[in-house]
């Protein structure tokens, strides 16, 4: 990298994979030679930079401009501006939605400025398909110290002191999973990297192994020394080939150059890594399901007791992390636990990465400290709600979590408060929603998410589940009564002490927290039979405004049922028994003339 | 359902397949993913063959396919359209989105144009947030998709 003067980074993370990404690459590649310009400039494909609402982004390095929304046919304009002339290309730099002055320097970036990267370090600074750029950031640094300078024991101390726990939703502290692991005796271990990320909604996991694959592996690695496990297995979605195949690039890689494999870095110690694909299925997410399903058995999820830690994949002491566990490891080795726990609250160490999504302004992948509060993620790194309308919650935890208002805004995210909140801190998935999405109707969406993904083993959540959707249904067509609201609460309550896994122990959570924190939402629906952010559509009735309407026909003509009928120059008349409320009209007219009552 | 008559060459074909995972039970889903992905779907037929090489019931590969949304047993159009209903895509309008897609196509989800061209099916979370709602054309990602898009989406590969 010596002699290069500029690297231009362009995002390859899917959405701006999916925004032309990889033509702008193809184009800055070209230029640059066409230009002469290969001994001093560099394209770069990195992993994504977290900033996916303004995508594609191509940031110059050193100076860090940012470029936002950059289109195939800007880049000989960067090239001869930026590179050639020295002049940044003010059009398409952010600008801040507030002052709408133009920043140059991605840091002073709201969206960036109380960030701390720790498992997203590498992601948009390093090419995820060039080991040695891992290893210019000290990558498999840490493999080499825990290798050859500790014991596992001393090496476990360390996670232990560090204070991480698990980034996959449970949150258990990693060190004493390591250790109930090492203790086991057997011949055979294994350890496992949980890439499943079956939250709908949440990124982090895959942009990880997109952006940043190598530190998987090593951190993979130092856990197999540490537990006496000498194989790895990486289960992951196979909606995910992107991060396989750059998986697959960086387990190549690492064992050519000796990070995995036999005999490690001179050392006496062996291990790899295969991988194992999902098709599919949330709950094998949950750690024995997963294990079924590599064994090649459908995912159903045992009782624990016994724990993977004992007897997991094959019967043998199998030690399950995340991702992004994995991600936060060689830098604990690298800067030491004190420093690592310097970060965090009182008993949530460390950052967390969060997919930030719904209708905030600045959607995208943010790794924030713990203990920071929600108010700073939605208005200050997110940039505030859409279209300025009002905040109403944010969901966590997926459709194991819940709902946290505007009461909780001030209150410091980690993993206890979330709990304490009716939450959980999950994966990571923050989906944030304003006045237009209706409580009920979510809590109804999360549900049908559970039913089908109900793996059906126990009866509490193969049936029960079903009784909620079925309520919440009811509800949002106008037919609950207080009693239902009840039921919800009982029912809800019941699955979540008798079933046998995570997924029913925690299904009920959405709608719980729902009627816990908008239940004067619920009570709408049911005694006025009204739904405030007009969602639920058997509640309303779309209506033409007889001063308003000049007769131009044209909502007739959209009405997919010809629900509507009316003379040319004539006001229009909407059927209420054929419409099938599906807003055609509203868009359609020019006048203001329909209306949602 | 009439049976599917499938030729020596693929059945040679699936049967080495089963073969680079050394006939192994453990490995019944990565053969199935290379069968789904050589064949596009999985019919029973298929399925028996893969039973015996890999020396299990065929209740146990049935059981396994039907298990994983993942697996299908029906083929998929020449391009299958995929609407995300994740949370984010879901709480951006998808819904909507694929309203009218199964207007347009007159296909309900699952289903398949009678002329085989589409197939529409929902998944979740493509992890292209930023984009949401996301909707998927064979491998392709559209991104911020509206309802008043989906025409020029069906056109495009209506030639
Ligand atoms: C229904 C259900 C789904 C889960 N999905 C995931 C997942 O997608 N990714 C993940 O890492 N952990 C998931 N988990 C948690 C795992 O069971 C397990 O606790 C985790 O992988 C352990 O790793 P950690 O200690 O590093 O967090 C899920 C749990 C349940 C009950
Ligand atoms: S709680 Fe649900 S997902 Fe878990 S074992 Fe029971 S039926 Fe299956
Ligand atoms: S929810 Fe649709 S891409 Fe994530």
């Amino acid at each position: 990298m010596a002699k290069i003067k500029y690297h231009m980074l362009v995002c390859g993370g899917t959405a701006c994979h999916a925004s032309q990404s990889e033509e702008i690459l193809t184009k800055f590649k070209e230029l640059i030679v066409s230009k002469g310009l290969e001994t001093e400039v560099q394209a770069i494909k990195t992993g994504c930079f977290g900033f996916c609402e303004k995508g594609p982004i191509v940031k110059m390095m050193p100076d860090n401009t940012f470029y936002t929304q950059v289109k195939p046919g800007d880049c000989a304009e960067i090239l001869e501006e930026h590179i050639i002339k020295g002049r940044k290309v003010t059009r398409l730099l952010y600008q801040d939605p507030e002052t709408k002055e133009r920043i140059s320097d991605s840091r002073h970036m709201g969206f960036y400025k109380k960030q701390i990267r720790i498992a997203l370090r590498n992601c948009g600074f390093i090419n995820p398909e060039n080991i040695e750029e891992y290893i210019a950031r000290d990558g498999y640094l840490a493999l080499g110290t825990v290798l050859t300078e500790m014991s596992p024991e001393a090496a476990i101390e360390i996670l232990k002191k560090s204070g991480l726990r698990g980034r996959g939703g449970g949150g258990f502290p990693t060190g004493l999973k390591w250790e109930i692991t090492r203790k086991v005796k057997a011949a055979q271990k294994y350890v496992v990297c949980n890439a499943d990320e079956g939250d709908p909604g949440a990124f982090m996991d895959r942009s990880i192994l997109e952006g940043d694959p190598h530190t998987v592996i090593e951190a993979m690695a130092i856990n197999g020394y540490c537990t006496g496990a000498s194989k790895g297995l990486v289960y992951i979605r196979a909606e995910y080939p992107l991060a396989v195949e750059r998986l697959k690039i960086a387990m190549k890689q690492s064992r050519e150059y000796g990070f995995l494999g036999e005999d490690i870095m001179g050392t006496d110690f062996s291990f790899d890594i295969d991988i194992r694909y999902g098709a599919g299925a949330f709950v094998c997410g949950e750690e024995t399901a997963l294990i079924h399903s590599m064994e090649g058995l459908r995912g159903e999820p045992t009782v624990k007791p016994p724990f993977p830690s004992e007897s997991g994949y094959m019967g043998k002491p199998t030690n399950v992390n995340n991702v992004e566990t994995y991600a936060n490891i060689p830098v604990i080795f690298n800067k030491g636990a004190d420093w690592f726990a310097s970060i965090g609250t009182a008993r949530s160490k460390g950052t967390k990465v969060f997919a930030l999504a719904g209708k905030i302004n600045n959607v995208g992948l943010i790794e924030v400290p713990m203990g920071i509060t929600l108010r700073e993620v939605i208005y200050e790194i997110g940039g505030g709600i859409r279209d300025d309308k009002e905040f109403k919650a944010v969901q966590t935890g997926g459709p194991s979590g819940g709902c946290l208002t505007k009461r909780h805004l001030d209150t410091p995210i980690d993993y206890d408060n979330l709990i304490a909140a009716g939450s959980m801190m999950g994966s990571g998935g923050m989906i944030v929603m304003d006045e237009d999405d209706c409580m009920v109707a979510i809590a109804k969406f999360y549900l049908q998410f559970t039913v089908e993904e109900s793996c059906g083993k126990c009866s509490p959540c193969r049936i029960g589940n079903k009784r909620l959707h079925e309520l919440l249904e009811k509800i949002t067509q106008g037919n609950g009564t207080m009693e239902d609201i009840d039921k919800l609460r009982n029912l809800g309550t019941v699955i979540k002490d008798t079933s046998l896994c995570g997924l029913g122990q925690s299904s009920p959570n959405p709608a719980l927290s729902t009627i816990d924190n908008f239940l004067d939402e619920y009570l709408e629906h049911v005694k006025d039979k009204k739904c405030r952010s007009k969602v639920c559509k058997s509640l309303m009735q779309y209506l033409v405004v007889p001063d308003k309407c000049i007769g131009c026909t044209l909502c007739a003509r959209n009405c997919p049922v010809n629900a509507i009928s009316g003379e040319r120059k004539q006001v229009h008349l909407i059927d209420q028994e054929k419409c099938i409320k599906c807003g055609a009209c509203l868009e359609k007219c020019k006048f203001g003339a329909i209306i949602i009552n | 359902m009439a049976k599917i008559k499938l030729s020596e060459k693929k059945i040679q074909e699936l049967k080495d397949v089963c073969k680079t995972f050394n006939n192994d039970k453990g490995e019944l889903i990565n053969v199935l993913h290379k069968a789904q992905s050589l064949f596009g779907y999985l019919p029973a037929e298929l399925q028996e063959i893969i039973a015996k090489e890999l020396n299990c019931s065929v209740a146990h590969v049935y059981g396994v396919v039907t298990f994983y949304s993942y697996f299908t047993m029906l083929p998929k159009g020449k391009h299958p359209v995929s609407i995300c209903l994740g949370t984010a895509c879901y709480v951006r309008g998808a819904e909507k989105v694929l309203e009218e897609f199964k207007r347009q196509l007159k296909i309900q989800v699952g289903e398949t144009t009678p002329d085989g061209k589409f197939s529409l099916s929902c998944l979740r979370c493509v992890g292209a947030c930023g984009l949401a709602p996301v909707v998927l054309v064979g491998e392709k990602v559209y991104g911020r998709v509206a309802p008043d898009g989906v025409a020029d989406i069906i056109a495009e590969y209506n030639t």
